[in-house]
């Protein structure tokens, strides 16, 4: 008997130059969607991988928890003196950053390939 | 103001439920004619309260339950989401947009309702816990199926 799962949130991860491009989508809500953002990128930080660009072009919910993952992210790859970078926002994202005044915080993009470029050697 | 129509639903403290919350909003407010941007507005404004009532408030326990009501007026929508927590003070939660928390993990919940929202109360209830309600003001006034009382028991594992 098939077995169906829910799954909240998918994580592809892509390397371009030495850059980790991870392709996100679904919801990033409390519970399941943060727990796997929350491994993806302490897997990454564990492997040495510090050049984090997170497209959340295809992320349809996230919620104060799912910003609160981003902000989490974003610290623990900074101490370890990486840099964490977003990529293609959708609008309700970038209303939640713009509000939440993370716009000031984090460094967004919408062309990859300048993302990519923008990442220090 | 008798409300033109009042619609209950009782879940479970199951994050899946949460959800299930969202959906029951998404009819409501398909009903009520709010457009897509108000929608979700109303959707993560309710998604954060079934938050605060299931994890914060009770804990995550399944024996409580967190009740929903939708009141629709002429004028306004008024959603109460109710726990059976502790309760909190509200004073106390601390502004994510202060310089100093800006990079804490967590705290926007309560501000993300209140940007989202016309107007967000919190009360303390006599027994035991927590009511929020949330209003958000209607531009045109639509009937929703003509009136009255509707009650739903949504939710995982609810017995039949």
């Amino acid at each position: 008997m098939e077995e169906e799962f829910i799954v909240s949130m998918r994580a592809t991860i892509r390397q371009v130059n030495s850059v980790n491009v991870v392709d996100l989508s679904g919801r990033i809500t409390l519970g399941e969607g943060c727990s796997q953002l929350r491994e993806l990128i302490r897997d990454l930080l564990s492997k040495g991988q510090t050049k984090m660009l997170l497209n959340l072009g295809d992320v349809t919910y996230i919620d104060s928890s799912g910003i609160g993952e981003l902000v989490s992210g974003f610290t623990a790859v900074s101490n370890a003196g990486g840099e964490l970078k977003l990529l293609n926002l959708t609008k309700k994202v970038h209303d939640l950053l713009q509000i939440t005044k993370l716009l000031t915080v984090f460094d967004v993009h919408d062309d990859e390939a300048k993302a990519v470029a923008s990442f220090k050697p | 103001m008798k409300a033109d129509s009042t619609i209950e639903a009782v879940f479970e403290s199951d994050l899946r439920n949460v959800e299930a919350a969202e959906e029951l909003v998404h009819r409501v407010c398909t009903s009520l004619g709010f457009d897509e941007e108000e929608q979700h507005k109303i959707s993560m404004a309710v998604h954060e309260s079934m938050i605060n009532a299931i994890w914060h408030g009770n804990k995550n326990d399944p024996a409580k339950h967190v009740w929903v009501q939708f009141q629709i007026y002429e004028d306004r929508l008024e959603i109460r989401i109710r726990d059976e927590g502790t309760g909190f003070d509200i004073e106390q939660v601390p502004h994510p947009l202060e310089p100093g928390n800006l990079l804490k993990v967590s705290g926007r919940g309560i501000f993300l309702i209140r940007s989202f929202m016309d107007d967000f109360q919190v009360k303390k209830l006599p027994a035991k816990g927590t009511e929020v309600t949330l209003v958000k003001r209607r531009q045109a006034s639509t009937d929703l199926n003509g009136g009255g009382v509707h009650r739903e028991h949504e939710g995982h594992n609810t017995p039949g």
